[in-house]
């Protein structure tokens, strides 16, 4: 268990955002977490972005942000890890505040995808591959999720239409949050029907791309109990790593660092995935959603579609999924992603999830994965008791 | 334009030329010096042959730039006979008659080009294989 913990979060809602900018956005987020911190004395700032560079023209986000917030001094820098850059942002921040030389830090999560038109989001995002080997080709990272799930299919014996549950349950829960990106109830009927981005991937396999920012403090456990009265115990973190090429991958259907980082995680929390209330997972395709309940061990390899077709993964199931719409409704603000997921387990671990929540929640995990698995960063929210 | 990136890999891209590793055996492409079985020194050359069967494979509609006029074209995972996957287009093929399983072989074929003036980038693309169709 570390001695971190949560104290102040916000999120804008995911949408195009056409009227704001790339600084306005993270200072929406930031604004709201440290009113609910009830401070403003940041000592470090760490911006999960992946594509500024590109799609803004706009690097050194930390001294942006800093700046931009009023925080101007303090210690801030972009992490980057593709679209598992949110995750390993809250990561570094763990680390700081777990380290001692930092006292309070403030994770921001950040995407501005919506100001470009035309293939150059699409560009932006294949650069999280490998340039010389797949990126090279034609390979998209909508591409890589269409490679998966072919194999998977494939593999495993399974059509198009069992993959539909993990959609229909991230619509479902999404129509229950006003800051999901879409809000319609999808039916299984449509999802097959849905036209293709990247056979097999159609439309509805995919998350929507759009602006967004999401941010966290957090401080020591000691201090956040005298700062605000439900302080959000950070009861493991780990990050992993896989070939970044999914050419490389020794088992192409198993994503070794998702495991890997969910097993850290656990051992540190001193649990096991049966304690786990539930699971925001990085549900960018369909596939990877399944293959994230494998690797995390809720399901048997090429078992985890079985768990949507099931309902197990609905909001009453056994391990709720996507509870507040997930990648898939929500959106998907690509290195924005993962402090979305940190805040939303601790809306649930609150009681603060309005529509969304689930009962008696006390133990939740995310887990944001960047580039289909080359990384995986693991986070395990308890409530402090 | 960005000359020496490509120039640089011109052995890999027209050749498949990757390594063997010291101590295993086992054959990589892309090159990459340490073994991924073992983790040893692997900096032997080793050129592969260029053979190899269809093991997933996606048509790619939404196309980078670059790729625009190529749109949609097919990249696989193409699992080459001496064991590692490699990602490339197929090509010389009809959409219908891929399948997970099929023989395939290399062939050079443009990649990309930047513009009507701008470098146009050369690189291993897969087709039927000619052999064992016959």
């Amino acid at each position: 268990m570390s001695d971190v913990s949560i104290i102040g979060i916000g999120q804008t809602k995911v949408q195009e955002s056409w009227d704001t900018s790339l600084r306005h956005l993270a200072w929406y987020a930031i604004e709201e977490a440290l009113d609910d911190a009830h401070t403003n004395q940041i000592d470090a700032i760490y911006v999960g972005n992946m594509m500024a560079g590109q799609l803004s023209h706009q690097s050194h986000l930390g001294a942006l942000v800093a700046d931009f917030a009023g925080l101007r001094g303090a210690e801030a820098m972009t992490i980057e890890a593709a679209d598992a850059s949110g995750g390993a942002a809250m990561r570094q921040a763990v680390l700081a505040v777990q380290s001692g030389l930092v006292k309070t830090a403030l994770v921001v999560g950040v995407e501005k995808m919506t100001d470009q038109t035309g293939n150059l989001v699409t560009s932006a995002m294949s650069t999280g591959l490998d340039a010389d080997y797949e990126a090279v080709h034609g390979l998209t990272n909508t591409g890589v999720g269409a490679l998966l799930m072919r194999r998977y299919m494939h593999q495993y014996g399974v059509g198009v239409a069992d993959f539909a549950g993990f959609s229909v349950n991230a619509h479902a829960n999404g129509a229950d949050n006003p800051l999901a990106m879409f809000r319609n109830r999808l039916k299984a009927e449509r999802f097959a029907a849905a036209p293709l981005v990247a056979d097999p991937v159609n439309l509805f396999d995919m998350a929507p791309g759009g602006d967004g920012s999401a941010a966290v403090i957090v401080t020591r456990n000691e201090r956040a109990m005298d700062m605000v009265p439900r302080p959000v115990r950070i009861a493991g973190s780990a990050i992993a790593t896989d070939t970044l090429a999914l050419h490389d991958r020794e088992n192409l259907l198993w994503l070794k660092a998702a495991e890997t980082s969910v097993q850290r995680a656990l051992a540190a929390a001193g649990l096991t995935a049966d304690d786990i209330d539930l699971f925001e997972l990085h549900d960018s395709f369909t596939v990877m959603a399944a293959l994230s309940l494998e690797a995390a061990g809720f399901a048997a390899k090429g078992e985890g579609w079985q768990l949507a077709r099931d309902g197990q993964i609905h909001r009453d199931g056994r391990i709720p999924i996507s509870t507040f719409g997930g990648l898939k409704a929500r959106g998907n603000p690509g290195g924005a992603t993962g402090v979305y997921q940190i805040v939303e387990v601790a809306r649930q671990l609150r009681g603060s999830a309005g529509d969304c929540q689930i009962e008696g929640a006390k133990i939740g995990m995310a887990q944001n994965v960047g580039s289909n698995g080359a990384s995986a960063v693991t986070h395990i929210l308890r409530v402090n008791e | 334009m960005e000359v020496s990136r490509h120039w640089r890999l011109n052995e890999q891209r027209y050749r498949l030329v990757g390594e063997t590793c010291d101590s295993c055996g086992t054959k990589l492409f892309p090159p990459r010096d340490v073994c991924l079985e073992c983790a040893a020194p692997a900096k032997e050359l080793y050129t592969f042959t260029g053979t190899g069967e269809v093991f997933s494979y996606t048509t790619i509609y939404d196309a980078p730039a670059g790729f625009e006029q190529n749109a949609p074209y097919t990249v696989a995972l193409v699992k080459l006979e001496e064991g590692p996957l490699v990602t490339a287009q197929l090509t010389d093929m009809a959409k219908d008659e891929i399948h997970i399983g099929m023989p395939v072989e290399m062939v050079t074929r443009k990649l990309s080009t930047d513009g009507p003036e701008g470098m146009i980038v050369y690189g291993y693309k897969f087709r039927p294989a000619v052999v064992a169709a016959l």
